[in-house]
């Protein structure tokens, strides 16, 4: 009964009901985009690293620690077997990593030198660039962001100084090959690519690497020789981290849309109920209890928020669909700041962030809906009928 | 005339607080109204009588006093027990109409009966019925803001009578309208009260009503000053 009167009401009410459920409706359609938005960049933070970076995963040098520089000096050997089988099968590349300062332009810079194969096909770094190229200088691959701080160009010649396996200090030119585009950072800011051959010349470590890249979906390597494997959920676990601390942001976030959309439906909420006073007294002294009074107000509630997201699918489903599909075009360029974003921000919408939203939301118009109705139905029906406002 | 009570009242005192003090708007008021009677409450603004009709429908509760309506003690009720019998056994006519803007003459008047979970079809019939009653059988599906003053109270009407209440409690039911309009639903509830055997309460101070009730009650000064029974009135324009 409660259900038909309250459809009435709201049916009945035309440009007041289509007010109010736009209202729930934007928030609805906010809270989805913004947080999806949110959901998509670390997402894609997530796809980028292991796209260009960590692959299937990889074995590492038992001294190997990417934190600690200092470790480098010693993180290098021969390729157990198996894992240099998984490297002559065309299923991994190694990677020799090493200390070396570079001068550009005259001025120091520490910097990280790894040698990683030309035809390697395993992560998406140009590194075919380091191909073909003659012996008289090292060819050098840099990112963007590098290129930026160092005011390197593609063809710009600058001296490399390393400490090689004998611990002694040498020095080469290096002409920069190729500039590359990439979210990554992490292959960018503070690193050097040369040819793995090149590296291990240079280092007079004939047939050495730091650690090993191996493509996706590989069984793992029964006999490491000692060489520590680390799993895509090893090596993404930083990346999760990032994503796990910065939870409490977005969390915060949602609750902050989560607010300003029960402001907004509180806000009308009242404003449509305490303007309903006399209706109010009305149906009280036509014999509808306090407690029905209040169901009706929040089941009119409830059903605004069903509305608004039928609503929400119907007029902001198409701009969803449509930023899901294309993303958004970033006009700046993050990953000098350290930070791994698309130029193209996608959101992902899961099932999870609808169902929680519309749960969520649908809860909050109840309660928006619930705590005047209540107010006003502690009235005097005498009080309601004259329309008197509540204080 | 049936000599059964529709409502009792006893030494009833009622007092509202205002600022730190109270202000008496019924002071020892007894009284008794039978079935079938067609009673007036008249006085001046701020005698009592809408507070009156409003302690008698439940609205609002007695400082001192007993109330008895319909058998119920109101003074021993709770707000849902005097809920129940405002939407079992009387009717509430009111003098802005009060009626719901968003619904239809016809679900205006379906409302009572929706509470009293009335079946569909019969609900259909009594409302038609009770819009037949009131002369408003062609206006079924217009809304209040399409009506004129005398067929919106005619609507208040049919919604106060369509679940046959014992009892019908008009506060100034006249005012806001002309004088046709106004015997015309004088005359209705006059045919009503006749017809359904129903009581009818007014609180009013207009001069045309008072021609067609059978009982007058003066009010002034939040006391009674006269209780009047009228054999013959002379109902209708004058």
């Amino acid at each position: 009964m409660l259900f038909k009167i309250a459809l009435k009401n709201l049916l009945g009410a035309r440009l007041r009901t289509i007010l109010n459920i736009l209202v729930t409706a934007f928030s609805f359609f906010l809270i989805l985009f913004v947080y999806a938005m949110y959901d998509g960049m670390l997402q894609h933070a997530k796809q980028v690293t292991m796209d260009t970076e960590i692959a299937g995963g990889a074995y590492w040098h038992p001294e190997y620690d990417p934190l600690d520089p200092m470790t480098f000096e010693d993180a290098h050997s021969v390729l157990p077997e198996d894992i240099q089988s998984l490297v002559d099968q065309d299923n991994a590349f190694p990677v020799l990593v090493s200390q070396a300062s570079i001068y550009p332009e005259g001025r120091m810079m520490p910097t990280i030198m790894k040698g990683i194969p030309p035809d390697q096909k395993i992560v998406n770094m140009p590194t075919d660039a380091l191909a073909g190229h003659d012996d008289s200088s090292i060819p050098v691959l840099i990112g963007k962001g590098m290129a930026s701080d160092t005011k390197l160009e593609v063809g710009d010649a600058f001296t490399i100084r390393w400490l090689d396996a004998d611990r002694t200090y040498d020095a080469d030119e290096g002409v920069v090959v190729h500039v590359m585009d990439t979210e990554n950072f992490k292959l960018d800011m503070g690193h050097i690519w040369i040819p793995l051959n090149k590296a291990r010349s240079m280092l007079a470590m004939k047939g050495e690497a730091t650690y090993v890249t191996y493509a996706k979906e590989l069984p793992p390597v029964q006999n490491v020789g000692g060489w520590i494997p680390r799993d895509i959920n090893y090596l993404v676990q930083d990346m999760e981290a990032i994503i796990e601390a910065d939870k409490p942001g977005a969390i915060i976030m949602y609750m902050i849309l989560l607010a300003l959309a029960a402001m907004g439906i509180f806000n009308a909420q009242v404003l449509s109920i305490f303007r309903r006073g006399r209706e109010i007294g009305t149906l009280m002294a036509i014999g509808m209890t306090r407690q029905r009074v209040v169901g009706l107000f929040t089941l009119e509630g409830g059903l605004n928020a069903v509305l608004a997201a039928a609503a929400t699918l119907v007029f902001f489903g198409p701009i969803l669909w449509y930023f899901g599909v294309h993303g958004i075009p970033l006009p700046i360029d993050y990953t000098e700041m350290g930070m791994i974003m698309a130029k193209r921000l996608i959101p992902i919408y899961t099932i999870g962030l609808v169902v929680s939203t519309t749960a969520l939301v649908s809860l909050v118009v109840l309660i928006v809906s619930y705590i005047p109705s209540r107010r006003i139905a502690r009235m005097q029906p005498t009080d309601a009928l004259r329309g008197k406002a509540v204080a | 005339m049936e000599n059964t009570a529709v409502a009792t009242i006893n030494h009833l005192l009622k007092q509202f607080p205002v600022g730190g003090g109270f202000f008496t708007a019924l002071n020892d008021v007894t009284l008794t109204f039978r079935k079938r009677e067609f009673t007036g409450l008249v006085g001046p603004s701020g005698s009592g009588k809408t507070t009156l009709l409003n302690i008698i429908g439940g609205l609002d509760s007695p400082t001192e006093g007993t109330v008895n309506v319909l058998g119920k003690a109101l003074d021993n009720t709770s707000h849902g027990e005097r809920a129940l019998l405002r939407r079992k056994h009387m009717g509430f006519i009111f003098q802005s109409y009060n009626l719901l803007p968003v619904y239809t003459v016809f679900e205006n008047v379906e409302l009572p009966l929706i509470l009293n979970k009335v079946e569909e079809k019969e609900r259909d019939e009594m409302v038609k019925e009770a819009l037949e009653w009131v002369g408003l059988s062609d206006k079924i599906n217009s809304r209040p803001a399409m009506l004129s003053g005398g067929e919106c109270q005619r609507t208040a009407i049919a919604r106060a009578i369509v679940h046959r209440p014992e009892l019908v409690l008009a506060d100034e039911p006249t005012a806001n309208l002309d004088a046709e309009n106004s015997h015309h639903i004088m005359e209705i509830m006059v045919k009503l009260n006749k017809e359904l055997s129903t009581s009818f309460i007014f609180a009013t101070h207009d001069e045309k009503i008072m021609a067609y009730l059978r009982r007058i009650i003066h009010l002034d000064d939040s006391q009674i000053t006269e209780d009047e029974h009228i054999e013959n009135p002379t109902g209708g324009p004058t």
